[in-house]
């Protein structure tokens, strides 16, 4: 049997949260609306004669995510027109990024690997279509607060090499933009959204496989990982049997587990891109780029690098206290009044990750650092009575004692249990650990 | 008859309190006759007293303007001359329209043109043509057809147009009118029906040059709707009325084209009025304008072929099966020129080409101050002309899509009369972007020292 390996490369849509909207003044915030329709105007709904006008702040905002990304920034970019027809895009054309997007050539790291970005660009979302029965007819509806909301689309190159890599690809973007306060990303109602291109080839092969399968739709990252699992052994049969997966978009049924087919395409679209001839072409100088990102925060994965080298906070509860913006600086706050205290700063972490004290994001640092004082407090111990339970326990496990020397390191575990439970009271546990670790030499 | 006067002769006199508004819109009234024969307004507005009456202590005191139907106009129908816009009622104003009513104009109506502004003579319409009124028999040029004839038949006081290539200064040229073409991004496009973006330019169109002056003073300026719209300062445009031209040095452009033949002798001898006014005349070569044609045949397809996408029959009433021959015609070829593997070969060669005549009019205002050129190859064509030749408008066009394509102003001053057909030669006088005044103060002091402006000069023509 064939092994096969992933070719899978990613485009994640993200609305971003600016004020206005992309290309004119109205409200952006179409998932916060009373009703349909009331964050509206003549240019987003592209009546005759409405004119688009840049959002200055979406622009600013690409260039920093590019430059958090590590990617090149086009000096000279511009806007351009993506014609087709559908019933939520108003103008018939989407305004976006062709041949020149803002972005292009980043890297994010992720736990699985690095992934190459190929380019960031910028462009306006669609209006939303919603199909009903009203009166027992079947409508289409159509709600334009979403219409010209500014959206980023982030490709990046088939550097994607498992379901997992997939997954924290789109965690780790995910965490970013949260992180620059660019964007909520809310998945359930298509703040973000996530594409998958899988195909796979035989290990060992470097040619891109002649075919691939748009996974699309998907509105979780843990249906994403599912989806490109399903797809790399739905693909693999099909090319065990000698035939070529077809060109398509499919969709993940999480019920039934499998991915489905949407749409197949016959042909590619030829959209007829070209510049937009309202928009004039953008300028920036390399002073205006480091202006804007002078204020960019310190990502998720430097603020990590940093608390693991200056507390030595584990790795798995930085990940956790890293997931969302406000429990990071939360947490950045604590560590940093923890440290002063002279605490350990990784227990303080443990403690919060593992709820062993009962605190919420945004109590303030007096509060957390007295409720993880209070669990750490210890009765003062004898030094000679300690001693002498020790004595006791080693006299009357000299089997373990043996096994422990022959080199089962594990059963050290068993020793401090027999002490712990015969001291009868809470104790520094380093303490103990010590004690008993001389005895035993 | 109050409704021959001028713009500036109206708001003097209703100034002095020697004419009210109620007899200015009696005499009005009075030509509206005329619309059944010629065709000029496809909608009036019959608030226009109410309107008025509410403006008349701001500067236009009131005065009813007519206005190109491609302006969206709150509450007024605006169809672009399409029956697919049979039935919209804008909601809002476009920049110019709101502007002048902001200084005190009133919407008098909306003016006939070619369907979606593609064409030069108005017969493209798809409520029916407009006749010149100058001589019925004859088209009145276009797309502003309708608002040159307009004014032409002193149905309005002045009017509003707009220009993509042509379609303000030929309708001029052809009904004898002054028409002002600006630089492009100096008046908001903001609520002009799209037709190519990125030569668009709404302009006024009137009988004589300070009134051009005056209302371009009104619709001038940047726009924060409008993303092509200049931030570039404005001047006071009547400024530059009554000024000297002594010294200028004005290059003649486009003499040399074959075709010429039968007005180019009618044309030459005015030149002669700029160095009597002590400027100097000198006969320039610039780049053939045959290649204006191809660039702007492909860009303004390509854009429109994006831009009417929009009316796709899930708004608006009508359909697409309500488009005429002539918006499919461009819609076709506009979206060839987009396509795949054909961009690079037609709409991007033809913005290569674009640059070439940008280069070559740098090189010509190098060494002038304005290039004057005819309007039109020729007068006024007769009815139907138009129908016979996809390529009508481009060919008549011709003179002044260079200066369209590049962005340039231009405007179009009555040059020439002949009394046995009662039609006119236009001269188009070209400046270097946001040079505005110079352009009005050379077309200003041809128009008074030259009798072929009608209005100036009505006893003689």
């Amino acid at each position: 049997m064939t092994e096969y390996q992933l070719v899978c490369g990613m485009e994640v849509h993200a609305e971003l949260k600016t004020a206005t909207k992309m290309f004119c003044g109205c409200k952006n915030d179409p998932f916060h609306a009373p009703k349909p329709n009331i964050y509206t105007c003549p240019v987003c709904l592209g009546m005759p004669g409405g004119l688009p006008v840049a959002n200055r702040t979406a622009i600013e905002w690409t260039i920093k995510l590019g430059v958090a990304l590590g990617c090149k920034i086009n000096l000279f970019s511009h806007f351009d027109r993506k014609n087709y027809f559908y019933p939520d895009l108003p103008k018939g054309y989407q305004i976006s990024q062709y041949d020149q997007p803002f972005c292009y050539d980043g890297k994010l790291e992720t736990e699985f690997g690095p992934v190459r970005i190929r380019r960031i660009h910028l462009e306006e979302d669609t209006a939303k279509l919603l199909h009903k029965t009203i009166d027992g007819k079947k409508v289409s509806l159509i709600d334009f607060n979403r219409s010209s909301v500014p959206l980023i689309e982030i490709v990046t190159e088939p550097d994607i090499i498992s379901p997992e890599h997939a997954k924290a690809y789109g965690k780790t973007l995910r965490q970013i933009l949260r992180f620059m306060d660019i964007a909520d990303c809310d998945m359930e109602q298509g703040g973000m959204r996530l594409e998958a291109n899988v195909s796979i080839r035989p290990v060992g092969e470097k040619e891109l496989p002649v075919y691939k399968v748009e996974l699309k739709n998907i509105n979780s990252f843990r249906f994403l990982e599912k989806a490109v699992a399903y797809e790399m052994e739905r693909q693999a049969r099909e090319l065990n049997e000698g035939k070529t997966p077809i060109q398509e978009t499919r969709g993940w049924n999480d019920d039934k587990g499998e991915t489905f087919t949407q749409r197949v395409k016959e042909d590619a679209e030829d959209y007829r891109y070209f510049p937009d001839p309202d928009l004039p072409p953008l300028r920036f100088t390399e002073e205006q780029i480091n202006e804007w990102c002078a204020e960019l925060p310190e990502l998720p994965a430097v603020r990590k690098d940093r608390w693991m080298a200056d507390y030595h906070i584990d790795a798995k509860y930085a990940d956790v206290l890293l997931d969302e913006r406000e429990t990071a600086d939360w947490a950045d706050q604590l560590f940093a009044a923890a440290a002063q205290k002279q605490l350990k700063v990784n227990a303080l972490a443990n403690a919060i990750v593992n709820k062993k004290i009962a605190v919420k994001v945004g109590d303030n640092a007096d509060t957390v650092l007295t409720a993880f004082t209070a669990l750490h407090q210890t009765d003062s111990v004898d030094e000679n009575e300690l001693l002498q339970i020790i004595e006791a326990v080693i006299a009357e496990n000299a089997d373990a004692v043996a096994q422990y020397k022959a080199g089962k390191t594990q059963i050290f575990g068993f020793f401090m249990g027999q002490v712990q439970r015969r001291l009868g009271k809470k104790v520094d546990m380093q303490v103990v650990k010590n004690a008993i670790e001389r005895k035993l030499q | 008859m109050l409704n021959t006067l001028t713009l500036t002769e109206v708001l003097g006199k209703l100034k002095r309190k020697e004419i009210s508004h109620a007899e200015l819109f009696a005499d009005l009234q009075k030509s509206y006759a005329q619309n059944e024969k010629l065709n000029i307004f496809l909608t009036m507005n019959d608030k226009l007293a109410e309107d008025s009456e509410a403006a008349t202590t701001k500067a236009l005191m009131g005065v009813p303007l007519a206005i190109k139907d491609n302006f969206c106009t709150t509450g007024l129908r605006t169809t672009a001359s399409s029956t697919v816009l049979d039935t919209f009622i804008p909601q809002y104003d476009s920049t110019v329209t709101r502007r002048l009513k902001e200084a005190g104009a009133a919407i008098q109506g909306k003016t006939n043109m070619d369907a979606w502004a593609h064409g030069s003579s108005t017969e493209t319409s798809q409520y029916g043509r407009t006749l010149n009124p100058r001589n019925p028999e004859h088209l009145p040029g276009g797309s502003s057809g309708g608002s040159a004839a307009a004014v032409a038949a002193d149905m309005a006081i002045a009017a509003i147009g707009s220009e993509t290539a042509g379609s303000i200064r030929q309708p001029s040229a052809w009904c004898g009118t002054v028409g002002l073409k600006p630089t492009y991004g100096r008046v908001s496009r903001y609520g002009v029906v799209s037709m190519a973006s990125s030569t668009d330019s709404p302009g006024p169109i009137t009988k004589t040059v300070e009134d051009a002056a005056l209302l371009l003073n009104h619709i001038a300026g940047h726009d924060p709707y409008d993303g092509t719209s200049s931030t570039n300062p404005v001047d006071d445009y009547t400024q530059a009325l009554g000024q000297s031209i002594e010294g200028l040095k004005i290059g003649v452009i486009y003499m040399d084209i074959p075709g010429l033949a039968e007005v180019k002798s009618l044309f030459e001898p005015q030149l002669k009025v700029f160095e009597e006014l002590g400027a100097h005349v000198e006969y320039a070569q610039a780049m053939d304008p045959n290649h204006a044609i191809g660039v702007y045949t492909v860009v303004q397809r390509s854009e429109v072929s994006s831009n009417l996408a929009r009316y796709d029959g899930v708004r608006y009433g009508n359909d697409r099966s309500h488009f005429g021959d002539e918006a499919k015609r461009r819609i076709m070829l506009g979206t060839y020129t987009l396509s795949k593997g054909y961009a690079d070969k037609y709409y991007l060669l033809a913005q290569k080409v674009r640059t070439l005549f940008l280069q070559d009019f740098a090189r010509l205002f190098q060494k002038y101050d304005i290039l004057v050129s005819l309007t039109s190859p020729g007068f006024a064509k007769k009815i139907g002309a138009s129908e016979s030749s996809a390529m009508f408008g481009e060919l008549e066009d011709m003179l002044v899509e260079p200066s369209s394509i590049t962005g340039l102003p231009g405007i179009n001053v009555p040059c020439y009369h002949d009394p046995k057909t009662n039609l006119y030669l236009g001269m188009n006088i070209m400046a270097p972007m946001w040079h505005e005044s110079e352009m009005i103060s050379v077309a200003d002091a041809f128009e008074k020292h030259t009798s072929w402006n009608s209005w100036r000069n009505a006893e003689k023509q």
